[in-house]
Parts: C-alpha cells; sequence; structure tokens
C-alpha cells in the first residue's frame, strides 16, 4: 500500500512540472512556425519581388574560370558571366554592386538553382535540351558560342585529337565535358582513361603532375585554365573541336516575368552593340532622335516597363557594364590576357552567329 | 480513525499505464501520441511541399531515370561497365569502389592502428615516443588535406609511363599507377579450385577430429602432414592431370600508357593510404585505452606464470581490453566509410563522385539520388556496426564462460 500511494505521489508530482513547464510551449510554438514557413514557401514564383526585398541579386557563379567568373585578390568578381549578374542587378536594383556572387562547382549548380538558393545561374552552363526540359530551368540564351576542346603538353608530340589512343584524360565532373569524351573516343574506336574530379582547379593541378596526358573541357576554359598552369608555353590546345557548347544562363521554371527580365537583359547587351552604344556615348545616345534609338533607350514608349522594370533599362545596362563586345573583349578578348578571338561571337552582321530578337 | 481499505488497482491496467505511458501515466502516453502525430504531420508537410515545387517548376520525379544510359566513363570498375550502361550500373560501379576502398581501409586501420598502439604502450623509449608522434601529428591535420597530400606526393615521386620503374619487367610503377600481370584463367583452373576447396574442407576436419582427441582424452594426433597433403597435394596433383590453371598477361608499353595487365591507380592509393593512416590514429589511442582499461595485476599475474610480455598481452590483455576497445572501434570504422566520400576531390571514382555527382548533374534529379546514397551509407553503417555487435557479443560470451 505504502509504495502504491508513494507512486501515486510521485505521478502527481511529475505532471505539475510537466504542465508548469513553458520551455515545453515555446518550442512547439517554434515547431509549429517552421513548418508554416515550410509550407507557405511553396513555389516562389515572385523572383523580381523577393529580389527587390532583399535588396541583392543572388547569382550562382563558376568556382573561378578567368574571362567568365574569377575573384581578385580583393575579392571583386569579373568575366562575361559576373558581367551578366551585375546587368540584371542595375535593371533591377539600380546598382551592378548589389550582387551576392554564390560559386559553385559543376555538380551543385543545379541543385543550387533548383532550391532557389540563387535567382540566376551564370555559369558558363552548356544548353542542352535535357538541361532545358527535366531540370526544372529555362535557359536564357547564349553569352558565349563554345566547343569542347583537348590541351596536351607540347612535349607529347601530339598534333591532333585523333592521335590521343589509350590516353589518360583529366576532366571535371558533372559537365557535358564527360559525355562528349564518353562519345568521341567511343566513335573513333579508341581507348582512353578518364579520371573525373569534383573541381576544375583538381583536375588542372593533376594533369600538370603528370597523372593525365590530355585535359578537356570547353575551349575557352582550356585557355582560361591554360592561364593558370607553371609554364603556360609548354602546352597546346589540339585543333579539334568535338561538340557544340552554347553557354548561357539560366533560371528556373514558373517564373516567365523573371525568365523574360534575365533574358532580355541579355538580349539588350548584344542589340546595344549592333547599335553602337557604348558605356561612354550612351549619354549623347539618349539625345538621339532615331526612333530605333529612342525606343531602344526609353525616350519614347515603355518597352521596359512592360518587362516589370523601368523605362531606362539599356541605359542602366549599358552604364553599368557596357554593351555585349565591350563586355567581351574586356574579359576573354584580344585585350584580356584570354587573348580569344570574337570569331563566331561576333555579331551576325559582322561574321558571326551572335543575333539577338529586336526590342520594339 | 479508520482507514477505508482501497480498492486494489487492476494489474493489467496498471501496467499498460506503465508500458505506454512510461512514469508519466496516460498523460505521458498523450503527450507521445501527440509527438508523433506532429511528426508525422511534418514529415507529410515536408514531402507534399517538395512534390508540389518539383511539379510547379517541372522538375523531374521518379526512379525511371536508373534504365537511362549514363554515357560517361569510370576509370576504376570491379564490374565490367561502359558508357552505354545504365544509371543503374553506375550506382553499383560506384557502390562497389566505395566498399572496396573502405574494406580494404579498414584492414590497414585496424593493423596500423594496433601497431602504434603496441609502440606507444612500449616500455622501450623511441618507440613508444614515435607511435606517440604519429598519433599528434596525423590525428591533428583534416583529412581531406591528408588525402590531397598522399595524391600529390605520390604522383610527383612517381615517373612517366615511358619513364616507368620496372620491377623484373613484370611489374611497372609509374603515375598512372602501379601495373602487375593480369591473370588469365586457363582450362585447367576449374579442377585446381575443386582439389584446393576439397583439401580445405578435409584439413579443417582434419583439425577438428584432432582438437576434439586432445580436450577429451588427452591425445596428441600429429596430423601437419596430412594438412601439407590436403592443402598443397591435392592442388599439385590437379595441376599435373589436367595443366596450369593461370596465365599471367605481362603488360606492355604501347602509345601512351601499358596495355594488358591490371592496374591499381594512384588514386586509389592515396584514398586508401590517407584514409588507414588518419583513423589509425585514432584506432591507436582506443586500443591504448583499452589495454590501458585492463587492471595492471592481470599482467603481473601473467608474469608470474612465467608467461613473455608478447604472450601475456596476447593471451590474457587483448582478449580482456578488446570488451572496451570494440563500440569505439566500430565507429571508426564507420569514420573511414563515410570519409571514403571525399575520394571526389582527387578523382577516385567512389559512390558520391560518380552518382551523387555526376549523376545527380547530368539527370538533375538530386532529391532520389541523394536519399539513395544516404540510404546506401545507412546501411553500410548498420551492417558494419552489426557485424561488430555480433563479434563484441562473441567477445563477451567467451568472457562470462
Amino acid at each position: 500500500m505504502a509504495r502504491e500511494r508513494e507512486a501515486i505521489t510521485k505521478q502527481n508530482v511529475q505532471r505539475t512540472t510537466l504542465k508548469g513547464l513553458p520551455m515545453k510551449r515555446v518550442s512547439l510554438a517554434v515547431l509549429l512556425a517552421a513548418v508554416a514557413a515550410l509550407s507557405v514557401q511553396s513555389a516562389s514564383a515572385q523572383t523580381l519581388k523577393t529580389v527587390k526585398d532583399r535588396g541583392q541579386l543572388s547569382c550562382g557563379v563558376s568556382q573561378g574560370l578567368p574571362g567568365f567568373s574569377s575573384p581578385d585578390d580583393k575579392g571583386n568578381w569579373t568575366g562575361i558571366d559576373v558581367d551578366v549578374c551585375r546587368a540584371i542587378a542595375a535593371v533591377v536594383l539600380d546598382d551592378p554592386t548589389k550582387v551576392k556572387f554564390v560559386p559553385l562547382s559543376a555538380k551543385d549548380r543545379f541543385t543550387a538553382l533548383q532550391s532557389g538558393e540563387i535567382d540566376v545561374l551564370s555559369r558558363n552552363t552548356t544548353w542542352t535540351v535535357s538541361r532545358d526540359t527535366s531540370l526544372g530551368a529555362n535557359f536564357t540564351g547564349v553569352t558565349y558560342y563554345d566547343g569542347q576542346g583537348f590541351m596536351v603538353k607540347k612535349s607529347l608530340k601530339v598534333n591532333s585529337a585523333l592521335e590521343l589512343n589509350s590516353a589518360s584524360v583529366c576532366v571535371q565532373t558533372g559537365t557535358t565535358t564527360e559525355q562528349n569524351l564518353a562519345d568521341f573516343f567511343k566513335g573513333n574506336n579508341m581507348k582512353y582513361e578518364v579520371i573525373a574530379f569534383g573541381s576544375i582547379d583538381e583536375a588542372v593541378k593533376a594533369y600538370e603532375s603528370g597523372r593525365c596526358d590530355v585535359f578537356t573541357d570547353d575551349a575557352s576554359g582550356l585557355y582560361a585554365s591554360r592561364l593558370k598552369l607553371a609554364n603556360p608555353a609548354d602546352h597546346i590546345v589540339l585543333p579539334e573541336i568535338i561538340s557544340k557548347e552554347p553557354l548561357g544562363p539560366m533560371v528556373r521554371h514558373g517564373d516567365d516575368q523573371w525568365f523574360d527580365i534575365v533574358k532580355w537583359t541579355l538580349f539588350a547587351m548584344i542589340n546595344a552593340e549592333e547599335l553602337g552604344i557604348t558605356q561612354k556615348n550612351v549619354d549623347t545616345m539618349l539625345k538621339s532622335d532615331k526612333p530605333e534609338m529612342k525606343r531602344v533607350l526609353g525616350t519614347d514608349g515603355n518597352l521596359g516597363e512592360q518587362l516589370g522594370l523601368t523605362k531606362d533599362w539599356v541605359v542602366r545596362i549599358v552604364k553599368a557594364v557596357g554593351n555585349y563586345g565591350e563586355t567581351f573583349e574586356r574579359n576573354v578578348g584580344t585585350g584580356s590576357p584570354l587573348g580569344i578571338a570574337r570569331g563566331v561571337n561576333n555579331l551576325w552582321n559582322k561574321g558571326g552567329i551572335q543575333y539577338a530578337p529586336p526590342i520594339r | 480513525m479508520s482507514i477505508a481499505p482501497r480498492k486494489p488497482p487492476l494489474q493489467f491496467a496498471l501496467r499498460l499505464k506503465r508500458a505506454l505511458g512510461g512514469k508519466t501515466g496516460w498523460n505521458g502516453l498523450a503527450a507521445q501520441i501527440g509527438f508523433a502525430a506532429i511528426l508525422a504531420w511534418i514529415a507529410y508537410e515536408i514531402v507534399a511541399n517538395a512534390r508540389t515545387n518539383l511539379e510547379t517548376q517541372h522538375i523531374a520525379s521518379g526512379f525511371g531515370f536508373l534504365n537511362y544510359n549514363a554515357g560517361f566513363d569510370v576509370n576504376q570498375s570491379l564490374i565490367a561497365y561502359n558508357n552505354s550502361d545504365t544509371y543503374w550500373r553506375v550506382f553499383f560501379v560506384g557502390l562497389l569502389n566505395t566498399i572496396l576502398v573502405s574494406v580494404i581501409g579498414i584492414v590497414f586501420a585496424t593493423v596500423i592502428g594496433f601497431v602504434v598502439a603496441l609502440c606507444r604502450l612500449s616500455p622501450n623509449w623511441l618507440l613508444s615516443r614515435i607511435g606517440g608522434i604519429y598519433v599528434e601529428i596525423v590525428r591533428n591535420l583534416p583529412v581531406l588535406f591528408q588525402i590531397l597530400f598522399w595524391y600529390l606526393a605520390v604522383l610527383a615521386a612517381l615517373p612517366a609511363p615511358r619513364q616507368s620503374i620496372s620491377i623484373f619487367s613484370t611489374f611497372f610503377l609509374n603515375n598512372r599507377g602501379l601495373i602487375v600481370p593480369l591473370p588469365v584463367s586457363e582450362p585447367g583452373l576449374y579442377p585446381f579450385l575443386v582439389a584446393l576447396v576439397v583439401g580445405i574442407v578435409v584439413a579443417l576436419g582434419l583439425r577438428h577430429h584432432a582438437r576434439r582427441a586432445l580436450f577429451q582424452r588427452g591425445q596428441m594426433i600429429r596430423i601437419w602432414p596430412y594438412l601439407l597433403g590436403c592443402l598443397l597435394g591435392l592442388p599439385l596433383v590437379s595441376m599435373l592431370v589436367f595443366g596450369w590453371p593461370l596465365k599471367f598477361e605481362l603488360p606492355q608499353l604501347k602509345g601512351f600508357n601499358f596495355a594488358g595487365g591490371a592496374r591499381v591507380i594512384p588514386e586509389f592509393v592515396a584514398l586508401t593510404v590517407a584514409l588507414s593512416t588518419y583513423t589509425a590514429a585514432f584506432i591507436a589511442e582506443i586500443v591504448r585505452a583499452g589495454v590501458m582499461s585492463v587492471h595492471k595485476g592481470q599482467m603481473e599475474a601473467g608474469s608470474s606464470l612465467g608467461l613473455s610480455r608478447a604472450a601475456t598481452l596476447r593471451l590474457i590483455v587483448v582478449p580482456q581490453a578488446m570488451r572496451v576497445i570494440v563500440p569505439p572501434l566500430t565507429s571508426q570504422y564507420l569514420n573511414l566509410t563515410k570519409n571514403s566520400s571525399l575520394a571526389v576531390a582527387i578523382g577516385y571514382p567512389d559512390l558520391v563522385s560518380v552518382f551523387a555527382g555526376t549523376a545527380v548533374s547530368q539527370t538533375g534529379q538530386a532529391i532520389e539520388i541523394i536519399a539513395m546514397t544516404m540510404g546506401v551509407y545507412l546501411l553500410l553503417s548498420l551492417t558494419t556496426s552489426a557485424l561488430m555487435s555480433v563479434y563484441g557479443w562473441r567477445i563477451n560470451r567467451s568472457m562470462a564462460a
């Protein structure tokens, strides 16, 4: 009996402590709030509003590919892909510096875009049908027409990619490069060994240490990586280009307005070059009487407002980063350390294939 | 004052209350049900939310992708694989590579760990200091750094294929790895294997018989000539009758690299060395703690019985120490397995690198692939744990007996 009663009193005591404990209620409230937040946050279609509210554009870039996106010793990002981000920040937030650059490895980039960690992926990404559909993302245009190539040591005395039978090839994992490589060697009945690394730096380091005979990447990437080698002159890029690699920015499915903004920011850069609007002359161009110029620069009509932006959106872009040609020359062109000729990336009326739909 | 006798509570109800609600009784039960309901709701919300998001963004979902062609190559595979195989096969290729590096790493880590621990425990000043320095250096540096160090150090030290270090013109060492002759099966292989298995079975039977004779009748039987006959004689006879079981394909330099022969890639070597030396440092400390947990009277008892120091350690101290060693040792084995996912840094094609890496970025189906990968690591870890538990249980049983 006595033991029983003791047990009952013990129960009573514990019951009161349980009821009187405020901590439990607090943690429950936090839990509920978390769940509510989770369920409300589904499918944020309002990227434009989110970016404006945040006051910053979150832009996914590479972990350091000179000419496309790489940080300098002070942490300032430069490159073609970076300029696209800055142009978007300029039209949306009127300040090209309000960009948070998120460095992503090739294999993490799509997950970052899908999960909403970044608003736009501008990271030398090849436009393919599977990426445009099953990844839940849309490509918004082509910033750079590229193709995959091979880099070898000059001492190997190889002049063509067709002489690479039984070679070891270093590559960055999570890229179209891996599949192109498999197709190329299979198609030419050649054997090879692939060593796939998590980041481009590791792949280049392994190539330099002699683990591989060949390093393969998009041709622009080869030139950029060659700059990082101890003796760039000891390495050559073979003439064969084995694939089409149109590189461009990407946005999530389900937000057409944001898709339009990113798409037309790039088109505006290309159109600006075609019309001869540059960073230097944009202010004088504003006084132009030409109807086309007035339409593009927003002194006439409301094309910018139709996009959900302001009338002077093209002016903001050109003032921030210049037109497409200026961006190209500054980052990868003959004036830059990479020294890549315009080639196919020239405008359609200058022998290239860069072509943007008209702003009207 | 009379105390009214209270009705004794129903024993069954009381027990049920205890079992379901613990000490707090029915209130506790209600709290538990409430908590479980909230958890279930959260899980449901997460799944439903993810599904809606995937649908609104038109991201492909489901496991259909596993039957598609992967279209990329892998530089080490324990099963036949080429770039027109499916993602299923990629999954198994990666899984086997992970298991390979884990199992070999665990074996080496255990051996090195025990050796270092014995060094640290040694009365020899030099040995114990070397052991101590090893542990302090290796366990205090990040493991990723060590993996990169071994990889780049190994690569830097080795020559290019055309200047390979040749050992009797059969083994070649260069920065593409260690190339060894590849055994190729001959018609004599199956009779040879049968003879070997028969020999082993008969030898085990003989040993059993001899032990019974020793323990039950105190009779010593000399069996080693028979054992030798079974283990060596039978296979030899098979070789004489059916010919050689294997022939070796010698590697030859062709083009950029060696053709023929089998190859151990440097990525595998670097990863195994880094993981096993790193884990060994922790294992050494665990073993040392285990040995020191055995009362020193046991050591003294051993020497008073006239056993040597090595024999005392082997027969008396280590078996008792194992009881303390096994649980934390299991954790280290699990750590090694999980750390093997750092392989992607040096291009070793483990599960995370080829499946949770390349396959994710090609298909975009991160949720499915990451869930599968997590499931696999969980399964590997639980299997290791289970095996170690069985081992620990056997030790405890033999201690109690």
